[in-house]
């Protein structure tokens, strides 16, 4: 059983925080990812885990063993770095049998178990190929490989995804994500890619300015986000400001709009998913214009101009005879929602009397 | 220089005196003056060392092998052959070593002043060797007198002072071919279990070989060819090919030197092809 804890991690550069009590448990197998924007702390947050940078205070535990201040070769982690950090002197092979290499292991099961190695990332045969021979997918999948052979306790995974095509990084996120629940591995993820997160992780963290703005399973971080800032970093939402009036309805300005709940007269925030919103050329309670159609394939997004903001409206597009087939810039539509889904949250920038889209 | 693989010869057949074709004559005639300055100087040393009379004059009266045969017959020319091999070994084997750690820290660590440290392992380059030379002279003087040590005028005197010329060389092409490869292998490495001596040895080293190299060839050649600096520390009977040849010029003006010099100029134009097997040096030097 191996079971990562980090306990109030804070690592300060001078005046700097970078990252600030940041508690989290992952448990035997799981996958957490860490997501955020560039310099929330993400990418320090794991290199704390694996040594690489020594948290100025708290502590990390690997399988109930305090790891704080071990030095890297003395922690059971196996990473895979961002641009791979393959060693391009060495072979394929030799790549990937560095880390039993240095647990001494045999010749005989040295060789057996890179043979394995490759196989579970379906390069079996390269092993005598040069890094520099690879294409990028393949020196990714090396890179796997040779964190994963030494049976690691924590599977450390630093935005393995960001140096390949979008076709690709579709089909190793698959990839990654059987291996990882085939091999019950404890796994941290780094990402900035939503997408990356919500579709790999068991639960993920959202970072913001070294703080952990939430933590839970992927569903609950979209549909109940905790607040504003979660709220836009995943996905694309609406956002009015106001007031709750009486329970279900929100005051914008002179705009009524259903909301979920709300005890009245509390100014706060309501957030409205794109795809939760109706759209229809006569009903509705919230009259507008289009405003512009972004054409998607599957999906097609209109962007409203209403008396609360311009709202946007993601729906699967209309098929011919659809009434809203060939809505066009200044036709007049209605905007409607469920209760549902306009969710409350605290308003962080109250002063601020704009509304509208945040993507 | 084949025609296909000219990127300036895309003529079209009909138009053999367009504006590509003048263009490309210019092209390659400017190359090709850039290379003549370079190579003249060396191949007319070339040239000389054949000429078959003592002052030399244009055009030659004919072509001999006797100054080779001179140059080998004085054996000062071998026995400062051999100094200088001797210096220029022992001034690259130490200066290597120390300029490649101090390459390392400077690339990969944190410390004050670093900076100026860096600046100041590159100072022997900006410094003349004749200057250079004088100030050591008076230190080593000094050092002689204050400690009762003899140190002008010997070898390790004479190799502590090469040091100060391979060092820099080592320091600037090791630095260079380290800022090249980055952190991430050797923290890969780390996390796969190797402690620091493993790491350095396994990855950092054999990744900046081209560098090492590089440094090495380029320690050899400035110790090897060194004058100014070495004529004013060299110590009676350790003379090195360079001061030799210096000695010879205040007596003779004859093709003996030519020769030498070529003979000089093959073997330092064998190393450098025989280097370039093993790494790319245009690639590490520019």
């Amino acid at each position: 059983m191996t079971r990562l804890v980090l306990e109030g991690l804070r690592r300060t550069y001078g005046p700097t925080v970078a990252v600030d009590r940041v508690d989290l448990e992952v448990a035997q197998g799981e996958l957490v990812a860490l997501l955020g924007p560039s310099g929330c702390g993400k990418t320090t947050t794991l290199r704390m885990v694996a040594g690489f940078v020594a948290p100025t205070a708290g502590r990390i535990l690997i399988g109930g063993k305090d790891v704080t201040s071990a030095p890297p070769y003395g922690r059971d982690t196996g990473m895979v770095f961002q641009g791979y950090a393959l060693f391009p002197h060495m072979t394929v092979a030799e790549n990937v049998g560095f880390g039993l290499e240095m647990r001494r292991v045999g010749r005989a099961e040295r060789d057996t178990r890179i043979a394995e190695a490759l196989r579970l990332v379906r390069l079996d045969g390269y092993g005598e190929r040069r890094i520099t021979q690879m294409s990028g997918g393949q020196q990714q999948r090396v890179a796997l490989a040779r964190a994963l052979v030494v049976n690691p306790g924590v599977f450390l995974l630093d935005e393995p995804l960001s140096n390949l095509d979008a076709r690709l990084r579709a089909e190793v996120r698959v990839e990654i994500r059987a291996l990882q629940q085939r091999l019950g591995l404890t796994t941290l993820f780094v990402t900035h890619d939503q997408e990356e997160a919500l579709t790999m992780a068991d639960r993920m963290v959202v970072m913001d300015h070294g703080r952990v703005r939430q933590i839970g399973p992927p569903e609950e971080l979209y549909e109940r986000p905790a607040d504003l800032f979660v709220a836009g970093f995943l996905g694309r939402c609406n956002t009015f400001r106001g007031r709750v009036e009486s329970p279900g309805t929100f005051r914008a300005g002179a705009i009524a709009l259903p909301c979920d709940g709300g005890t009245p007269g509390i100014t706060s925030a309501m957030v409205v998913r794109p795809e939760r919103v109706a759209i229809d050329r006569t009903t509705g309670r919230l009259p507008g214009r289009i405003a512009m159609v972004t054409y998607l394939g599957g999906l097609t997004d209109w962007h409203v101009q209403t008396d609360a903001g311009t709202v946007l409206v993601t729906r699967p597009t209309p098929t011919d005879g659809d009434a809203l087939r060939h809505l066009a810039p200044g036709d007049p539509v209605h905007l409607d929602w469920s209760p549902a889904a306009g969710r409350l949250l605290p308003d962080e920038n109250p002063t601020d009397p704009t509304t509208g889209v945040s993507a | 220089m084949g025609r296909e693989n000219n990127p300036c010869a895309t003529v079209p057949e009909t138009a053999p005196w367009g504006m590509a074709t003048i263009r490309a004559i210019i092209w390659r005639g400017g190359v090709g003056a850039v290379f003549a300055v370079v190579l003249l100087p060396m191949l007319a040393v070339m040239w000389l060392s054949f000429f078959d009379q003592e002052v030399i004059s244009f055009p030659p009266e004919g072509y001999t092998w006797a100054w080779y045969v001179n140059a080998w017959e004085k054996r000062q020319f071998a026995r400062g052959f051999v100094n200088s091999l001797q210096l220029a070994l022992l001034a690259s084997a130490i200066g290597v070593t120390l300029g490649t750690a101090a390459a390392y820290a400077l690339v990969r660590a944190k410390f004050p002043a670093k900076s100026f440290i860096g600046t100041l392992l590159l100072g022997p380059l900006a410094v003349p060797g004749v200057v250079l030379g004088t100030a050591l002279y008076v230190f080593f003087v000094e050092f002689d007198n204050a400690f009762d040590f003899q140190i002008v005028a010997t070898l390790p005197g004479l190799i502590a002072a090469h040091v100060l010329l391979t060092v820099p060389w080592t320091v600037r092409l090791v630095a260079a071919s380290l800022q090249g490869i980055g952190p991430a292998a050797e923290e890969a490495a780390a996390n796969l279990g190797a402690r620091p001596w493993t790491v350095f040895r396994r990855v950092t080293l054999p990744m900046m070989r081209s560098g090492v190299v590089a440094g090495a060839l380029f320690s050899f050649i400035q110790s090897f060819e060194n004058l100014e600096l070495t004529l004013l520390l060299v110590g009676p009977g350790r003379s090195t090919l360079p001061v030799e040849m210096l000695n010879y010029l205040e007596f003779r003006i004859d093709p003996t030197l030519a020769a030498v010099a070529t003979i000089q100029i093959v073997i330092i134009g064998a190393l450098m092809l025989i280097t370039d097997r093993f790494v790319n040096l245009s690639r590490v030097v520019s």
